[in-house]
């Protein structure tokens, strides 16, 4: 049920944050510091979320092999490879060192 | 002729619609049913929000911290809207419609076209190509997850990062953003054991006003430093204050 709820609050304020970009009048949201925050916010979040993602269980800090698909999959960005191979790079070489590790 | 704007479009379409696949796989990794993952992507349809929502969830944090994450990701789709509005100059009866696809690739593609008609052909190809396949991937994702079972094992835990890598790579390309990342990456694992599930990567937001307010005080000294040499007739920037983060560069645009 909470997960129903999680999914109820996103999908409305995703479709109200989109909405008001298309109906605000365009000097709302065009001042540089709003610009500049808007910009930056993104990097912020995505940043913390791989770091948790790759380097978090629960509410400890662990260093398994995820971070090795991490690895890969930067290797793989700085390659400029698509989008679905640098998944794949983090996935195959997680599951690789997890079945060497036991 | 407007068969390359078609071919641009659908090329991202499908490209991108592929990687519900991987939100599937996750998805139903991190405990959603088929049914649940089908609705974010069908009804919220922003992949970076629906991404963290799902990772915040199996990571035991409450729905309501985990929902407020991913809307705030979603913020940029708004000035996505400000730009798409008056390019594409939308009659007011569409637009309630025309916001479900206003998303990171159909901004990319029709901001990069000339004109308003090929704007417009842009934003829908790309839109409905990607909702079309984003959907069904999903779906094909999660049922293979359930079917698979311990998805850990097959090293698909490691999806969710290297799709939040991937997302954020192309966006940091000053020293700003290096230090917006870093800064957030240190914020959000230090705050871990201390913070409730989900409450860190929100308090990681702190990371922007944090670099934006030690950026003006750096430079604000060299301001100063500048200024006091220039009383004592000195010889104009020294090189350190051209690098590092102290760098006053405006932003070169914001998104992609």
């Amino acid at each position: 049920m909470s997960i129903w709820i999680a999914i109820a609050v996103t999908v409305v304020g995703c479709y109200v944050v989109k909405l008001a970009g298309l109906l605000v009048s365009a000097g709302t949201l065009e001042r540089p510091l709003v610009q500049r925050l808007a910009a930056l916010l993104p990097v912020a979040l995505l940043a913390a979320l791989t770091a948790q993602q790759a380097f978090a269980d629960g509410r400890e800090l662990v260093l398994d092999a995820r971070a090795a698909g991490l690895a890969a999959a930067l290797v793989a960005l700085l390659l400029r490879a698509p989008f679905l191979v640098v998944i794949g790079a983090a996935v195959v070489v997680t599951a690789g060192v997890r079945a060497l590790t036991g | 002729m407007r068969s390359p704007v078609v071919r641009d479009a659908l090329g991202v379409g499908v490209a991108v619609g592929l990687s519900g696949f991987a939100f599937g796989v996750t998805s139903a990794g991190s405990g959603l049913t088929v049914l649940q993952s089908c609705a974010l992507s069908l009804l919220a349809f922003t992949g970076a929000s629906q991404f963290a929502l799902v990772s915040a969830l199996a990571g035991g944090g409450s729905p309501v911290a985990a929902a407020v994450g991913a809307v705030f990701l979603s913020m940029r789709n708004a000035f996505y809207g400000l730009r798409l509005s008056q390019l594409l100059a939308l009659p007011r009866a569409v637009r309630p419609l025309a916001a479900h696809f206003v998303i990171d690739e159909t901004a990319a593609v029709a901001l990069a076209q000339t004109g308003r008609r090929a704007a417009r052909l842009g934003f829908a190809v790309t839109g409905v190509s990607l909702y079309v396949l984003w959907g069904l991937t999903t779906f094909l994702g999660a049922l293979g997850a359930e079917a698979i079972g311990d998805t850990d094992t097959w090293g698909l835990d490691a999806a969710g990062p290297a799709v939040f890598l991937a997302l954020l790579a192309p966006m940091v390309r000053t020293a700003r953003h290096r230090a917006v990342a870093a800064v957030a990456v240190l914020l959000g694992l230090g705050l871990l054991p201390f913070l409730p599930a989900g409450v860190p990567v929100l308090a990681a937001a702190l990371a922007v006003p944090t670099v934006l307010y030690v950026e003006g005080r750096v430079a604000g000294r060299c301001a100063a430093g500048r200024a006091a040499r220039r009383d004592r007739g000195g010889r104009g920037l020294g090189n350190r204050e051209q690098g590092g983060r102290a760098q006053p560069n405006r932003e070169e645009g914001e998104g992609r």
